[in-house]
């Protein structure tokens, strides 16, 4: 099928923006501007007032399968993540059975395939189980898919086992996706350990459960020389230290959860379990931090952390709700949200959430000729309200419950077909 | 932000913290309960206010002090009175705190005194009978989790009121183990909304909430600095489980740093009255010489207890 897309504004992160005609034949880009050649449209998509981009990379994408269905499924999931412009995304391997053996990816990657709307890249278990005490077979499953490595939100205590995982993932070259959280402190803790905290009764997570963990994994990746992201960082001593490190020239890549952009802890208001999140909303002083540090780049990746969760997972005391936010749908208006607020380009923004997170998966997000073709075609100006019935995702908690946020995806393209349309 | 504890009328029509409620509601709960406290020396100790009303005692964590008094000031006023220990039955055959709640509204409770483990367990169930069209059911908060004790805030007001006849000019001070404390907390609120100058909080750094002072007091942690000048010292209760492992290396070295002996009373003002929420650990916490002294108002605040409970439940139940 041959698409026009006419009058769009063109923009690639990586090769700056016109205004332009989009060109696409076979499944890939065909052409910018100039027809190609011989071309003959079977459909004209008008693109005026809309922005084209490359389509969205999540990577921190929960779809829990195999074994948590009554939570959400490849099919729910992955119709929400085309209605968010995401037209390829990672899922961490906290499933159940956690992702650990080659059979269960390929059964993942084959559904995905099957269902034909996002590109699936799944991240394998780091230990067996996830119980941080064997490692995983990493090369078969990187044969089976899987693109790096992690113990999702599992805390690893043992120093020497993640030494040893870093020695040998570096010898092959393997990734791994590390979230820094000490096993011990604040382990009961269920929000950041402030006067927010204090006030409700809740039991806190000081930052330094997280700045410990961090500085421990960027000590090993010194001396192992693994290729390291660090993901969902919280607190501003974290940026602190990943930027320190950058700058004496460790190759680490980090991001942060697009929700941590926006709230923190006085967010949780009287309980709201839909504010219960791993790693929890921290001060306003480290969600300045984390803006910033995702501004000037320290922060290389933005994600949405999504975690559907079932209302009987929500209903309970704030310390008993399960953790996690529904966010596919919001990665794009949340991120549109802080690039306006804090006058960021809308080039930048969105490499934040295109080019830098398809690196991390081996591939690239652009308008290049000869790329496929995973666009998403979304209106910048145009805001919508965040309900229960507006999104697709079987999660439906998210403390952006009743916002009015910008950027309305209007087409998702996944390699030259319309997965989406609105 | 809404405060979930009243209604569009600006009426209490669930207790759930002392924390966001306006003066004038404090106060007018404590007048309430004065008339109430000679109801006890009467003859006839019963008036009619919720007659015909249904008090379900919702307890999911045990308590037979709470438990007893909220049941004895809901009879004082006439009401029918329904008790639960949930520990022990629903939740360990997996029913949800809501299933059950939504089972007892199904069986006409007009209010749920609900004691829980955890932090914001009312919060939730006023929020889902709100959300669920049935605000006319009313929820008291019988304390929760480390958050809020309220009704126990309020009798500790009444208390310090009834001897002190007024909040200002007060120095209170808190002992113990605030960091756990729910009395704590609700007392704090209750004590700064009302204008109290100075209020204290005394234990040592393993015992105290992380930024303690954001919640309006001064921190010592020397006991006999903390007590010099006070009007009322309040005893917390440190549970057993605190006693031994990470915070505290011993109860007898607690003792010796923040027991409350007649030596350390000596410090404070020559009339400061002695308080505690009980049940009192003798010789862990407070002295038994001081626990039966002169100064002790411990038993009076049992008294004071039903008769400000009596007060919170007759205004939830006359609410729009």
């Amino acid at each position: 099928m041959n698409l026009e897309i006419a009058n769009g504004r063109l923009l690639d992160p990586e090769h700056g923006e016109r205004q332009a005609t989009l060109y696409v034949a076979d499944g890939r880009i065909a052409g910018a501007g100039v027809a190609p050649a011989g071309f003959r449209a079977d459909r004209v998509i008008d693109a005026a007032g809309l922005v084209v981009a490359p389509g969205l990379v999540d990577i921190a994408v929960r779809l829990r399968e195999p074994g948590l269905e009554y939570k959400a499924t490849l099919e729910s999931e992955l119709e929400a993540a085309v209605a968010g412009g995401v037209t390829s995304l990672a899922c961490p391997p906290d499933t159940d059975p956690p992702l650990d053996e080659p059979g269960l990816v390929e059964m993942l990657k084959h559904r995905a395939r099957m269902l034909n709307l996002a590109h699936v890249f799944p991240v394998g278990a780091l230990t067996v189980g996830l119980r941080g005490t064997a490692l995983t077979e990493m090369g078969e499953l990187t044969e089976a898919g899987c693109v790096a490595f992690s113990q999702a939100d599992v805390a690893l205590a043992d120093t020497e086992l993640l030494r040893r995982a870093m020695q040998y993932a570096a010898t092959f070259g393997y990734a791994l996706w590390l979230r820094p959280s000490d096993p011990y402190l604040g382990r009961t803790g269920v929000a950041h350990d402030g006067e927010v905290a204090t006030r409700l009764g809740l039991a806190g997570i000081p930052a330094a459960a997280e700045t410990i963990a961090l500085a421990t994994i960027l000590a090993l990746a010194r001396e192992t020389g693994v290729r390291l992201h660090v993901c969902r960082l919280s607190c501003a001593q974290s940026v602190a230290l990943v930027r320190e490190a950058k700058a004496q020239g460790l190759p680490v890549t980090c991001d942060v959860a697009v929700h941590h952009l926006h709230l923190c802890d006085v967010d949780i208001g009287w309980f709201d379990s839909n504010a219960r999140v791993v790693p929890p909303f921290r001060s306003t002083r480290d969600r300045a931090a984390l803006r910033a540090g995702v501004a000037d780049g320290t922060i290389d990746v933005v994600c949405s952390d999504h975690a559907p969760v079932d209302d009987d997972g929500k209903q309970l005391p704030f310390a008993e709700a399960e953790p996690g936010v529904t966010g596919l749908e919001l990665l794009l208006p949340l991120t549109l949200k802080w690039a306006a607020e804090e006058g960021v380009s809308l080039a930048q923004a969105l490499a934040r959430i295109t080019a830098a997170p398809a690196r991390l998966l081996g591939g690239t997000a652009t308008l290049a000729v000869g790329a496929p073709a995973d666009l998403c075609l979304f209106d910048p100006q145009a805001w919508w309200k965040v309900e229960r019935g507006a999104l697709r995702s079987q999660g439906k908690h998210t403390p952006f419950l009743g916002l009015e946020v910008p950027g309305r995806v209007r087409l998702t393209l996944v390699d030259g077909l319309v997965v989406h349309e609105a | 932000m809404r405060n979930p504890q009243l209604n569009a009328h600006g009426e209490l029509t669930h207790l759930l913290t002392l924390e966001g409620l306006p003066p004038a509601v404090i106060c007018s709960i404590l007048d309430t309960a004065e008339p109430f406290v000679s109801i006890a020396e009467r003859e006839v100790k019963k008036v009619p206010l919720l007659r015909g009303k249904a008090v379900f005692n919702l307890f999911f964590e045990n308590s037979t002090r709470t438990r007893t008094t909220f049941e004895i000031a809901a009879k004082r006023l006439s009401a029918d009175v329904i008790n639960l220990n949930i520990g022990a039955s629903s939740t360990s055959k997996g029913e949800t705190l809501l299933d059950t709640v939504d089972n007892l509204v199904a069986m006409d409770a007009d209010i749920f005194v609900v004691r829980h483990s955890q932090s914001g367990a009312p919060h939730l169930i006023a929020e889902h009978l709100l959300a669920t069209g049935r605000s006319h059911v009313h929820v008291v908060n019988a304390g929760d989790g480390r958050h809020a004790h309220p009704t126990q805030g309020l009798l500790d007001l009444y208390t310090i009121r009834h001897y002190k006849k007024s909040f200002e000019g007060l120095t209170v001070a808190i002992v113990g183990d605030v960091l756990h404390s729910r009395v704590a907390r609700s007392l704090i609120h209750g004590l700064t909304t009302l204008g109290t100058p100075e209020v204290r909080v005394i234990g040592p750094e393993t015992l105290m909430p992380t930024k303690a002072e954001a919640l309006g007091v001064r921190v010592f942690h020397d006991m006999r600095e903390g007590l010099r000048g006070c009007d009322a010292v309040v005893m917390l209760r440190l549970q057993n489980e605190r006693m031994n492992g990470t915070l505290l290396p011993s109860a007898g070295e607690f003792f010796k740093n923040y027991g409350l002996t007649q030596d350390k009373l000596a410090l404070a003002k020559p009339d400061a009255i002695v308080m505690h929420p009980g049940p009192m650990n003798r010789g862990v916490e407070i002295d038994s010489p001081v626990a039966d002294g002169e100064r002790s108002v411990i038993l009076p605040q049992v008294t004071f207890g039903i008769a400000v409970r009596m007060a919170v439940m007759s205004i939830i139940a006359g609410a729009r």
